[in-house]
């Protein structure tokens, strides 16, 4: 079995901010990490790799930085690390990434199965997944949160909906976007992170993948951003002051007269 | 003079850290009341490497440095000193002799299963008279044939009752002083070797430490380790490494307390400002930080000599005695600056100050410390 993990690196926006003037994120002295849906797909492919033996592929595409999360899973025991990176490649948008990244995959010849995260927490675009699966053109499941693989060499899935989850089967290779509830993602070993060190991570840049240079990098990339804005909070407090009694009629009054409330009948 | 981090001594900083805030401290406060050991997070360190992190891959260690290992106790330290102690005591007092002074057999028998954390480590040197006179011990051992006879008792033996594989400092010649003592690696099970009161202590609490009693325990001859006679020089060189290990862990509170006071002084509001506003308490944090900074240099240089080949026991001396005598005056700042709070145990800094004191006192007191410093200044 052959598994091709796709995974992104992304500014840890839990301390990440955004500068008010150019609304763009601040990203001095912020920890670069996988992103954390990714780590789940990779616990994922290595449960497997326990369980009934795989070779497990990381890959991803970013800058030459982007090593070190790709450092991180070959320590967490995936078997090979691919990172693809040149300038070539830079602005992409979700529809050039996909691309550069399928054809990467081409590249590495058959596979089982393709994991990836649900979506990357910088972008929240959720749709590498997806676009990658069409241009692989094999079955996609996403949103999943269990994986369970059957003798038929086929595989049932959970896929989480908003309320509940729906069961689907599919037969393989098929690409999967998986969410934090799948599972517990293990941490790199030390002996992993030695040994991943040691092994390092293969880079592929534009010359290695066999790519049509329109449709990579910003050259590819439909996608058009105009501006970038934090949408401003106005907000205003009014503190009602008085017994239960007055504070709650000149709550209801108040939002009478704003319209969040119809006539209550008492 | 380079005096960055290699990038595997960066990544295993970030995953012990990440490792010990999730794992290790959601459950620190609740076993220093309890006392309880923390089987579940051992089990885990040991899937991690993290009890065989400087031993080579061969020997079922992780192929890391001397220095990663001591990065590793200080993360530890950071969210709980009790377990930093049980990785130390396992690595530095008996896995090490083990790989230092052991025939390959020995190693291959000890060393392996200690380095994959599938068993656990002790060293036993103190006895009720012989703490810093270390070379009066009264334990014997006395050879018949192809054994060794081991008689006699010791006692505050971090990891005592909890390890499998101890070594045991033993009188061969009792006659002969320092140069009659010998080194044994005896495992938990045999005959005529029992474990006596387990101590209840002021910190580290989660730790075990007992007294460790030989009736008549026959010990074979394979597990000497090292020659007759060379036990203390063993022991001596041991605790060299176990110092390095101790003044990470005094590293280790002494950031806690300073990440602590950091947010406190943040949060806490008196005369309607924080009170990181005040001078009184900038001054403390400065000070604070400084020594830790210090205390963290000295530490890690003490394990960059270790790693380069290069003595290191007068280093290891004054990292342990600088990094505890620092640990344990931060501890008081931190419960100063809590105030009240500080003294309750809805904070952490009460369980940072019972925890600091012991740095200064095990694997050689402060005294110790400055008589190792002191011969190496006057020879």
């Amino acid at each position: 079995m052959r598994i091709i993990v796709c995974i992104k690196q992304v500014p840890d926006t839990t301390e990440v901010r955004i500068d008010p003037r150019t609304g763009t994120l601040i990203r001095t002295g912020v920890p670069s990490i996988i992103n954390p849906e990714d780590r789940h797909a990779l616990e994922a492919a290595l449960t497997i790799k326990d369980q009934c033996g795989a070779e497990v592929i990381a890959l991803s595409m970013g800058p030459p930085q982007a090593e070190d999360a790709l450092l991180e899973a070959l320590a967490m025991g995936v078997d090979r690390a691919i990172l693809l990176t040149d300038r070539a490649f830079a602005g992409a948008d979700t529809a050039a990434t996909s691309y550069t990244l399928a054809q990467a995959i081409k590249q590495l010849g058959p596979y089982d199965l393709v994991l990836t995260g649900r979506q990357a927490i910088d972008g929240d675009t959720a749709q590498v997944g997806p676009q990658l699966a069409e241009l692989l053109d094999i079955p996609q499941v996403t949103y999943v949160q269990k994986i369970e693989l059957l003798s038929d060499g086929t595989c049932r899935l959970q896929r989480a909906l908003e309320r509940g989850y729906e069961i689907v089967e599919t037969r393989l290779p098929a690409l999967f976007t998986v969410i934090k509830e799948l599972n517990t993602p293990r941490y790199p070993s030390i002996r992993g992170i030695m040994r991943a060190l040691r092994q390092g991570v293969t880079v592929w840049t534009a010359n290695d993948v066999p790519v049509d240079p329109n449709l990579i990098g910003l050259k590819g990339s439909p996608t058009q951003v105009q501006r970038t804005f934090v949408p401003e909070h106005k907000r205003n407090c009014v503190m009602l002051k008085g017994s239960l009694d007055e504070v709650t009629t000149a709550l209801v009054e108040e939002l009478k007269e704003r319209r969040l409330l119809k006539a209550l009948a008492t | 003079m380079d005096l960055n981090l290699t990038k595997s001594q960066r990544m295993i900083r970030q995953m012990v850290r990440e490792f010990a805030e999730k794992e290790v401290a959601p459950g620190a406060s609740e076993r220093d009341s309890t006392g309880e050991f923390p089987w579940e997070i051992v089990k885990k360190m040991a899937r991690y490497n993290m009890l065989g992190i400087p031993f080579p891959e061969e020997y079922g260690g992780a192929g890391a440095d001397t220095l990663s290992y001591i990065i590793t106790v200080e993360e530890l330290a950071r969210v709980c000193a009790a377990t930093a102690v049980i990785v130390s005591a396992h690595t530095s007092l008996c896995a090490h002799p083990i790989y230092q002074f052991g025939t390959e057999e020995q190693k291959q028998r000890f060393l392996v299963p200690l380095a994959q954390g599938n068993r656990l480590g002790a060293f036993a040197l103190t006895e009720p008279n012989a703490g810093t006179d270390a070379a009066s011990i009264r334990t014997t051992a006395t050879r018949q044939g192809d054994s060794y006879i081991l008689n006699g008792n010791k006692i505050f033996i971090t990891n005592g009752g909890v390890a499998d594989i101890y070594i045991v400092l033993a009188k061969t010649d009792p006659s002969k002083g320092a140069r009659g003592i010998t080194a044994f690696i005896v495992e938990k099970g045999t005959p005529g070797f029992s474990f006596g009161k387990k101590e209840d202590k002021l910190g580290i609490r989660a730790s075990s430490t007992t007294e460790l009693i030989f009736q008549n325990c026959r010990i074979p001859v394979e597990n000497r380790l090292g020659e007759e006679g060379e036990g203390f020089k063993i022991a001596m060189q041991t605790l060299d490494g176990g110092r390095i290990g101790i003044a990470a862990q005094a590293v280790g509170i002494a950031q806690a307390c300073l990440d602590a006071c950091l947010r406190y002084a943040k949060e806490r509001e008196q005369f309607g400002k924080p009170i990181g506003s005040f001078q009184a308490i900038q001054w403390m944090l400065a000070d604070m930080a400084t020594q830790v900074e210090a205390a963290r240099l000295l530490t890690y240089r003490a394990a960059w000599l270790k790693d380069n080949k290069q003595p290191f026991s007068k280093e290891a001396a004054m990292a342990k005695l600088y990094a505890s005598e620092v640990a344990m005056q931060q501890a008081i700042k931190a419960v100063q600056i809590h105030g009240g709070y500080g003294y309750m145990k809805d904070y952490p800094v009460e369980r940072f100050f019972r925890d600091a004191k012991i740095t200064e006192i095990y694997e050689g007191t402060s005294e110790v410390q400055r008589m190792v410093i002191a011969s190496h200044l006057l020879r």
